[in-house]
């Protein structure tokens, strides 16, 4: 355990503490942020009514939405001078959404990436290969700082060159691989084909994360790579990676409670569910300084479990994700909306698509199909029209979205309607 | 002028089939045929004695199908005989999309079915040289 006194914390003691960091956050924001104190007083409520923990249910959520609005930085409760570090996550329709932390943010999250790590098996001996993409992605530099604190050796390699990867793995003797679960499936083949026996390698664990994972996809990893597997989580909007994590039980997710209050809402409703009920996750971030979030509807669906765990931590667990209380989809670690896709398509074919979003796993790469029914509008005699429409499609999302995928014109009247609307995504990836 | 018609199609198996079907089951005859393709689709080219109605069915049977002119010309079936009215084309600077050939001949001919990016002027280009073109109304019941 990396910091025992607030990870083991008695749980009364632990919920007085989040009710006092809670209501320093409200303060906090309602003094600064006219867009919250607004969309309170659209509530009809004040941070004065907060007078219990429970009370935050009568609170407004806010969603990734409200980040747009206030593009880039005007949900920021600290001033610009105080603003260390920004990250951003790709955007549906282009505008993407801005984080911001403060000195003291960028030290919570390497305090609770330090836990996450230490969940994970590592201590100050461990070789840490952080093969999350470094940059504006929270991934690579949210791991390194936690990796840091802890005082392990960081190899800061980044996400690709896989073959360098596993080199290096192999000579600076890492015991610990820091990826998305879908990356560390590509590493284990690479390490095959390679034909390096996994138990040459010092690996001992992974902590994988920014992409939902199956226990069946935990296995494989376990026993093709011969580690112990560990699942992390965090989203960008609340800090990054560190929100919870795994612990050696491998049973639920530790939430870092005494920086996060977590909720499970009914997604249609918005009533909020008892322990136990899956339903949307919702997180208040209750020590962040540059943008604090209240009540932030993460659309993962998962459930809490506030039973204590055999590891002597109190924080409560979340199970792994099983979905998306949206059709969000998560595609080599980008998210990507249908409406992404459609408003691109509505764009370049100058009519109302009717499209399908194809997902499939070949080996361990994401593949992602767009397919496209032809229309009058799009439908010329000429083969170099027709080609040029299918590169305009696959330009313009690799532009979007940073991902490239494969587009294919296809007839009308052959994308499966149900009840006359389209299926708009099949995934196929069973994960 | 001659009506072609153009149908997209996946290149999956069967659909040659069933574009065929269709317009054999409403009684239309297929003149001429190309097939222009990539690794994915085609495009179907038809010359077909009843263009309009063909259109419609095929629409209607869930094809995506449109009208495209293209020019019929005659040309003497003999070796050259083709690159001498080519040349008059690229004389003129008029570039060639595709050209195919009819399978019948109406006469010694062979006939040629081309299409290009000014189609009135490669029509006015051919006259001048006594290029014998041909209407639709006569190459669809040839």
């Amino acid at each position: 355990m990396w910091n025992p006194k607030y990870e083991s914390m008695d749980r009364e003691e632990l919920e007085r503490l989040q009710f006092l960091r809670l209501k320093e956050t409200l303060e906090r924001i309602y003094q600064r942020l006219p867009y919250y104190k607004e969309t309170f007083h659209k509530k009809g409520i004040e941070p004065g009514d907060i007078k219990s923990l429970e009370d935050i249910s009568l609170l407004p959520f806010f969603t990734k939405e409200d980040l747009r609005k206030n593009y880039p930085y005007g949900l920021f409760a600290a001033p610009m001078s105080e603003v260390v570090r920004v990250h951003s996550s790709s955007g549906t329709t282009g505008i993407p959404t801005v984080v911001g932390y403060t000195a003291r943010d960028i030290e919570t999250w390497s305090e609770l990436m330090a836990r996450t790590l230490v969940n994970g098996g590592a201590s100050r001996d461990s070789v840490i290969q952080i093969a999350y993409g470094y940059g504006l992605f929270t991934g690579g530099l949210g791991a390194h700082y936690g990796a840091e604190k802890i005082g392990a050796t960081v190899v800061p390699i980044s996400g690709g060159q896989t073959i360098r990867q596993v080199r290096i793995m192999k000579d600076f003797g890492t015991t610990m691989l820091a990826c998305t679960p879908s990356y560390a499936l590509y590493i284990a083949e690479t390490i095959e084909e390679m034909e390096i026996n996994p138990a040459e390698l010092k690996l001992k664990s992974g902590v994988f994360g920014a992409e939902p994972w199956s226990e069946g996809m935990r296995q494989v990893i376990e026993s093709r790579l011969q580690i112990d597997a560990f699942d992390i989580y965090g989203l960008s909007e609340v800090i990054g990676p560190g929100v919870s994590s795994e612990c050696a039980q491998k049973n639920g997710l530790h939430i870092c409670e005494d920086h996060f209050i977590a909720e499970i809402i009914d997604p249609a409703t918005g009533d909020v569910l008892s322990n136990g009920t899956a339903g949307e996750l919702v997180l208040t971030s209750i020590t962040k300084e540059a943008l604090p979030v209240i009540r932030y509807r993460t659309g993962d669906i998962t459930r809490l479990d506030r039973e204590p765990c055999p590891c002597g931590r109190t924080h409560a667990r979340m199970e792994k994700v099983s979905g998306r209380s949206d059709d969000m989809l998560i595609i080599r670690g980008v998210n990507v909306f249908p409406s992404q896709i459609e408003t691109i398509l509505l764009e370049i074919g100058n009519t109302e698509p009717h499209y399908q979003i194809v997902v499939d796993r070949q080996g361990s790469l994401d593949i992602m199909e767009v397919w496209v029914e032809v229309s009058e509008q799009m439908f010329s005699d000429h083969i170099r029209g027709l080609e040029s429409l299918e590169n305009a499609i696959y330009s313009e999302i690799e532009n979007v979205l940073g991902i490239s995928a494969r587009v294919r014109l296809v007839e009308p009247k052959t994308i499966t309607r149900s009840e006359g609307k389209a299926r708009r995504v099949i995934d196929k990836r069973t994960i | 002028m001659v009506k072609q018609i153009s149908i997209f199609l996946e290149n999956k198996c069967g659909r040659l089939v069933d574009v065929t079907r269709t317009l054999g089951r409403y009684n239309i005859n297929i003149r001429a045929l190309t097939i222009a393709d990539t690794s994915d689709f085609g495009i179907l080219r038809l010359i077909v004695d009843q263009p309009d109605k063909a259109v419609e069915v095929l629409k209607s049977e869930g094809f995506m199908a449109s009208e495209t002119e293209v020019i019929a010309i005659e040309v003497p079936d003999q070796p050259g005989g083709l690159a001498r009215v080519l040349e008059y084309l690229e004389e003129a600077g008029i570039n060639i999309e595709y050209l195919y050939s009819f399978v019948e001949k109406p006469e010694e001919d062979a006939l040629i079915l081309m299409r290009v990016e000014n189609i009135a002027r490669a029509v006015e280009v051919f006259r001048v040289n006594n290029v014998k073109v041909l209407e639709g109304e006569r190459l669809y019941l040839l």
